[in-house]
Parts: structure tokens; sequence; C-alpha cells
């Protein structure tokens, strides 16, 4: 009965999907949400499907239910899902476990915390393989080399012998895809496989998993909240919002002329007018030949770095995770004293540690971090947490201080009804506004920005950027952003560092930086930054090809 | 085996070594403030002036504190225990085959009570929070509550004195054929299990537990393993370093805690012999006996630690 109705040539037929959760706030009865309001999708054997949204899209919800797995009690309510002509959903627990790792495999985003610490990556490759008993383990172990080398990972005879531990995590992406390919699915989904990669690694692996795919015909859903990194390998999108089917469409459809309101936001993020200011005649802090090492010496993080902060600007720091941008602003704050160097601030040296410095130099320097849950007291209101500046540095109480915070939510955009919320009661952008409160609060010359926007969605991530660029206009204030994503760079700053193993490999202003002639590196990075074009992947690929054998 | 490996081993063990000499003088200097002394219990009611000073005199007693500790650590590391006040009889030579008698009993009930309680923690892992999880945690406390001694006499009464399947007296002797010495040591090891099982139950099912929220255990369910295998080939070995730790306590407390079941069984072991002395206020005997002890509990303590340094394979195989 489930044969009659497969259509031919489709592998994945999900019909009218319900997806509840039982939710417990604090407080209150236990109560019931839906995560997914009936969608349905269907996908050809051997094409792939991306799936975008924002988180709580429910793109990762809709994905595993391919494999009737449901993440931290989720339960599926309704709908069918039927792969290969039946519905898994009625085949019980036993059905789900053949179906796992043999019909349909799995790619996390984090392939770091997704494979066991104890056991070589070998015998976790060929696991199911062996487990479903469609090869022997020889057979196995040499398809996984044969996949290792396809995913071009160094060494494939031997990677297979190491603990995961002992291996980057591009490469442990890869190894992931290998351990995926190896039981030689229908299906493979991939949930964000390339988020938590740096610019220049994410590139490598987007291309090694798209010859895999073309290679061995396998169908995949493809998750993420990155549309021009779908666009490189999906053939049709799905965009999801809220649970809900937003548009569905081929990609070029989707990315060049987008029928849905919500997809042009997706489509258009990141672009945000902002001229670059001239640099100012003097700058009012100064960071001249720092060096600085943790592990009292022995680890060099930072190599005689020279930059300058001009009044009411923005400089931009980047470069991949451990190229020394965040030390850089434990330097400049004096959380980590520099070896060598100074920082002047208004044309005096600033002392280096930072129980040396008055409480003048403290509130002129103030910081927001990529994670803003952790950089607030969960157990403090918004009207604690912003009025703790105004006291602290300004001596502020009672009422005045009240209209300053009042004043200060006003400006991040917020009304005063969460004067009284706390942190937990807050959505991820709204958490982020609130720590920027906290800064402006002290009225800072200077305000350092790490990573701000790289644990939030894309939209949420360009109205705080957004709201950063009306407040320098208003405030003054200048920013060291530091960041690791390009295109963020692009709409707000005024000047460039761009930073590579502790050194600062080339600066100046925004125009200057990213105008030719490159040096190899910022060439890497500049080329590596995904574009919304089909066909892009191929042709950076191809140009870094050029520009590595110029080397 | 690579060499920091090695290098985190020896410290283990030098530092076990310090600590067990901290020990010895603290076990020294205790007895010592003791009012008393050895010369005065030896001669008890009988003693002289004169007598108590002559012996003072050939047992070294008038020489400063820590020549007697030297003379003793020294007497300790050649194997020289010293001379039982209240029988006269060399203490190691006693302490031998009793050391030997409690330690055929811990292993017994070690080999019993550590994979039952291991495999009763991956079970309750494998159903938690359903009836089976509840009934075996249940059970487990409820054994480890119940004070050692009612334990013991349940099973003497229903094992003993009822059915009359086991002696409720543990006497073992020198050339005891190994299936008679079995059925002596069966109602105290059964006791021993008991006490120690739901701890390390416990702690195996809560370090499993812990494991079971992480990214790859996901990754075996999705690889279609069964929730028991998920469980002992994905969580067991990440949680291996918490649960032999608990173990090894619980060894320890095997084999110097076991003070009451040997005497509720009469049992022939270092419990009884040390209880016995303490009563007879025979010093030489209580300090060898501590350090026995406290010995034991270093080395499996050491033991705990190095096997969860080679447990860990970031240790074990290097970048």
């Amino acid at each position: 009965m489930a044969e009659s109705k497969a259509k031919p040539g489709v592998l994945l037929d999900i019909r009218n999907l319900r997806i509840e959760a039982t939710v417990y706030p604090p407080g209150e009865a236990p109560k019931n949400i839906v995560l997914v309001h009936d969608v349905s999708l269907t996908l050809e054997k051997g094409k792939v499907l991306g799936l975008i949204g924002e988180s709580g899209a429910g793109k990762s919800t809709i994905g595993l239910s391919s494999m009737g797995y449901g993440r931290g009690g989720v339960r599926i309510t309704g709908g069918e899902v039927i792969l290969n002509g039946r519905d898994i959903l009625k085949g019980g627990k036993e059905g789900f476990r053949k179906l796992r790792g043999r019909e349909v495999c799995y790619v996390a985003q984090s392939a770091a915390a997704a494979f066991n610490p104890a056991h070589r990556l070998m015998d976790q490759v060929v696991e199911a393989t062996l487990l479903h008993g469609t090869a022997t383990r020889a057979e196995a172990e040499k398809r996984a080399i044969a996949l290792f080398k396809k995913l071009s990972l160094p060494s494939p005879e031997t990677i297979g012998e190491r603990f995961p531990h002992q291996v980057s995590g591009g490469q442990l992406q890869r190894v992931m895809t290998a351990m995926a390919l190896c039981s030689e699915p229908d299906l493979i989904v991939f949930d964000e496989p390339t988020t938590a990669l740096d610019v220049t690694t994410q590139i490598d692996v987007l291309a090694a998993i798209k010859d895999a795919i073309r290679d061995t015909h396998v169908a995949a859903l493809y998750i993420t909240h990155d549309l021009a990194v779908v666009a490189q390998v999906s053939d049709e999108i799905m965009v999801l919002r809220h649970g809900r089917l937003v548009e569905w469409g081929g990609t070029r459809q989707i990315i060049k002329e987008p029928r849905q309101e919500y997809t042009n936001a997706l489509v258009s993020v990141h672009e945000i007018e902002h001229s670059e200011q001239n640099p100012g005649a003097t700058p009012f802090l100064s960071v001249k030949n720092v060096t600085a090492a943790y592990g009292g010496g022995q680890v060099k993080v930072l190599k005689n770095v020279s930059v300058d902060i001009y009044p009411g600007q923005t400089l931009a720091v980047v470069g991949e995770s451990g190229s020394g941008k965040s030390t850089l602003a434990r330097a400049i704050t004096g959380l980590l004293p520099p070896e060598q160097g100074t920082v002047t601030f208004d044309g005096r040296p600033l002392a280096n540690r930072l129980a040396d410095r008055p409480k003048e130099d403290l509130r002129q320097l103030q910081m927001i971090y990529q994670m803003a849950d952790v950089a607030m007291n969960p157990r403090q209101t918004v009207g604690t947490i912003i009025g703790r500046p105004l006291e602290f540095y300004f001596g502020m109480r009672g009422r005045e201080r009240d209209k300053r915070v009042a004043e200060l939510l006003d400006e991040i955009e917020m009304g005063k009804g969460f004067i009284d919320r706390y942190p937990a009661e807050l959505s991820g952008g709204q958490k982020q506004r609130v720590c920027i409160a906290r800064s402006l609060a002290a009225k800072p010359k200077l305000i350092i920005c790490d990573e701000v926007t790289s644990a939030l969605d894309p939209l949420v991530a360009n109205g705080i950027l957004k709201l950063l660029l009306n407040l320098q206009e208003h405030e003054k204030v200048a920013y060291l952003f530091i960041t690791h994503d390009l295109a963020t760079v692009k709409s707000i700053a005024d000047s460039i560092a761009v930073m590579y193993r502790g050194e600062v490999v080339r600066y100046g202003s925004k125009s200057k930086v990213l105008t030719p002639p490159f040096d190899a590196y910022t060439d890497l990075l500049l080329s590596s930054v995904p574009e919304m074009e089909i066909g892009w992947l191929e042709k950076a690929i191809k140009g870094r090809r050029m520009a590595s054998a110029g080397n | 085996m690579s060499s920091p490996i090695l290098k985190l081993i020896a410290q283990r063990i030098a530092l076990g070594i310090l600590l067990l000499l901290a020990i010895s003088v603290l076990i020294f200097a205790g007895t010592q403030i003791l009012p008393g002394d050895v010369a005065q219990a030896i001669l008890g009611q009988s003693a002289t002036p004169e007598s108590l000073a002559n012996l003072r005199e050939q047992l070294g007693l008038n020489d400063p504190a820590y020549v007697r500790y030297f003379h003793w650590l020294g007497g300790v590391l050649t194997g020289d225990l010293g001379t039982a006040m209240s029988s006269g009889q060399d203490i190691a030579t006693s302490i031998k085959g009793r050391l030997w008698n409690t330690l055929f009993l811990a292993f017994w009930a070690a080999i019993v009570a550590v994979p039952l309680a291991i495999i009763l923690g991956l079970i309750a892992v494998r159903y938690r929070n359903g009836w089976v999880d509840k009934l075996i945690s249940g059970l487990a406390l409820a054994s480890t509550s119940f004070p050692e001694f009612f334990i013991g006499y349940l099973l003497v009464y229903f094992f003993a004195v009822k059915w009359q399947i086991f002696p409720a007296i543990s006497t073992v002797y020198d050339g005891m054929p190994f299936g008679e010495r079995m059925q002596a040591i069966a109602l105290p090891a059964t006791a021993l299990t008991l006490v120690v099982l739901a701890h390390m139950m416990r702690m195996t099912r809560a370090a499993i537990l812990n494991v079971m929220q992480s990214a790859y255990v996901e990754t075996a369910e999705l690889k279609g393993l069964s929730a028991f295998a998920v469980i002992r080939k994905h969580a067991f070995p990440n949680a291996i370093a918490p649960i032999i730790n608990v173990v090894m306590l619980n060894l320890a407390y095997l084999i110097v805690g076991v003070v009451v079941v040997e005497v509720i069984f009469v049992y022939p072991g270092m419990g009884q012999y040390l209880v016995d002395h303490v009563t007879k206020r025979d010093v030489p005997v209580v300090q060898a006996v501590g350090l026995i002890f406290a010995a034991v509990y270093i080395s499996l303590n050491i033991i705990a630690d190095i096997a969860a340094i080679v447990a860990n394979p970031r240790l074990r195989h290097p970048k």
C-alpha cells in the first residue's frame, strides 16, 4: 500500500509533518509547543535540497525527522515521512535503527564534538557499515580510505589510525562526511557542516562535500543559516521561519528572484550603507609594537603589532581563529599585559596591567562580547545590569539613574517595558543590545566589540550592526571591531587590520586594504567569503589555485 | 606510551610515597601523645621505678622522639614491625597470615561487587528514570543504608541458622582446601558486596549519564546502534575515570573497612586483629596496622589516578 504512494524517482517525501515538544517554563505548568507546522517536502534521488532559516526555524528538526530522530524530547506528532516508498514513522524503534546509518546518515555541525574521543577515527567511520552488515571490515576500510582520498584528506592511508583530538577541525568535518558516505546511504543530512569553521577552511570543506555528493549520487538535505553557502551546493532551496514554510524553489529563483519579503531580506542581508570616514589628524588610541604571550612568554600570540584608532571611527580586526585578534583586545584592556610595546591613550601611555589603571581609564574603554548571555548576571534585571556602570562611574542613584537607563534602552531601540526583565526572558539579539547599552552607559571613547554578531542569526546581526553605526553617529564612539566575517567588515569599517599568526599583515583605510594588489593571505581571506552567486565556489577554488601556485 | 604520560605517573608515585611518609609521622606522633608508655604498659601493676627505668633504657625510650621515629621507620622499611607487647610475638609474622586472609576476602568480594555494580549502573542508564532504574537504585541504596552488622546478622539468620547453607562463623586456617575456604567466606563476602555496591553503581550511573549528553552519543544513535550498544561502546569508555576512582575507594574500603564484618563472622583478618589489640592498648600493633592500611589506601588511589591517566586518549596519544 505504501509503495503505491511513491512517485518514481522520489527518495524522500515528507507530508504535513508536525513536530511538538513539551517545554517547562519556570513557575508555570508544562505546555506543548509546536515546532514544525505541517511542512511538506519532496526530494528526488541524487538531488540536494537546502533548508535555510534562522535558529528556531525548525531546520534541524525537519532534517532529523528523516531519520525518525527527535532531539531532547521532541516528538513527531503528525504527518508522514516516506523514505524509499514506505512511511518510516510506522516502522517503530527497530525500523528507525535499521535505516539510521544505512539509508540515511548525518553530518553534524561540530565534528570535533560529534566524534567519540575514546576511539580511533577508522573504527568510528566504518562502525555503521559493519553494524548494518553491508560490507566486511576490510571492504569498509578500503572504501573509507578511498573516501578520505576523495575528500582530499592528508595521508588518507593512515589518518584513520588517529584519534579525533589529533586532527584539525576542518579535517574532522571531512572525516565525518566520509563517515556518512561510507555506508553508501541514499540520503545524507548535513546540519550546518561548515558553520563552525574559519572562512578559509570552510571553502575547502564545502568543495569537498560538493564533489563527494556529485560523485556518489547521494541525495542530501543541506541545513544552514547562510544562504550564500547553500546556494553553492543545492539544487533547490526551502526557506523556513518559525517552523513554517516561507518559500520553496530552485536555487537560482530563490537567490535571484525571491518571491517572499522574508527571503528577500535574507538575500540582501549584507547590504549596509556605510561610507568610509577619513582618518582624523591624530589617533586617540595607539598600539605601538605590542608583543604579548601566554604561559610566561612561552607562546607568543602577538608579534610587534601596531594599530591606531581615530575618534568616532571603526577599526576592524580580521583574521582566522588563533590569529591573535582577541588577544589584541586583551592587551589593550590590560587583561593580558604586553611584554613589549605600549598602548597610548590621549597622548599618554596606559598602564600595562588592568589593576594599575585608574577608574577613568577603565571607563573610557568598554567591551562587548560574542556570548551576550554569559556576559550578564542571570539573576539581575536589565535595569540593574545597565544601571551598574552609571552607579560605578558616575555615582548616579535612584530616579536619576532610572531615567538614564530608560534613555539608554531607548537608544538601543528597546522600550521601557524591558527594565524589569531578566536576561533569560530576552532573545539573543535583545541580550546583545542590553550589553551594548551597558557599555554605552559608561560614555566611553572606545568600545571593543569581540565577535559581537557571530552567534546571531544574519538578520538579527544586521540589526545590531545598523544600531552600532547609528550609535556611532550620535555618541561619537569609536569601535575596535574584532571579527572573522569579512562581509561585516565591509559594512561597517573605516580602517582594517588583517591579522595572521599574531602579526598584522595588512593595515590601512578600508578602501586601501580592499583594493588590489593583495598580499597572499588577504587574497585568500577575501576570496574565501561566500558570495550569493551560483558557481562562485568553483570560481573561487580555481582562482585560489592560481594564486597559491603563484606564491 | 610516551614521555609525558610516564612523567605524570612518576609524579603520582612520588607524591604517594611522600604522603605515606607524612602519615607515618602522624601515626608515630599520635601514639606518643597518648598517656603512659610501652614500658609502663608491659610491666603494668608490677612496675617499680627501677624496673621501669631499666626497661625504658632497654627499649630505647629515653632517646629523643625523632631518633625513635627513624629507628621505627628503619625497622618498618626492612620488614621489622616490632614486637607485640601483649603476646610478645613478632608483629610482622602474625600480620602476614591475617593480611593474606583479609586480601582473600576483599578479592572475592570485589570480584563480585565491581562487575555487578558496573553492569547494574549500565542497566540503570539504559532504562533511566523508568521502573528498572528506580528498582536498582532503591535496592542498592537500601543495602548501603543498612548498617553492616545488621546485614551481617540478617545473612547469618537466614543462610546459617534457618537454611543452614553456609557457616555462621567463618573460621579459616592454613592449608584449608579452596572449596571449604570459599564456603567459609561466602557470607562475609556477600555482606561486603552489599555494602559497597550502591556507591559504585550510583557513580557509574551518574558518570555515564553525564556523558550521554554529548554530541558523539547522538552520532552513535544516528548510526543505528542499539541503546545498550551506545552506552557500552560510546558512553562508558568516556566515563571510565570517575568510575575507576570510586571503584578504588571501595576496594580500599573492602580491605581497611572490614573491621565490623570480620568481627561479626569471627574472620581472622586484619580488622579483627586491630580491634583485639586496640582493646589491649598494644601500641606497636596499632601503629603497624595503621601504616599498612594507609599504604593500601594510598596505593589504590595511585592506581586509580594512573588508570585515569592511561584511559585518557589525549594523554596516551599526544598530538
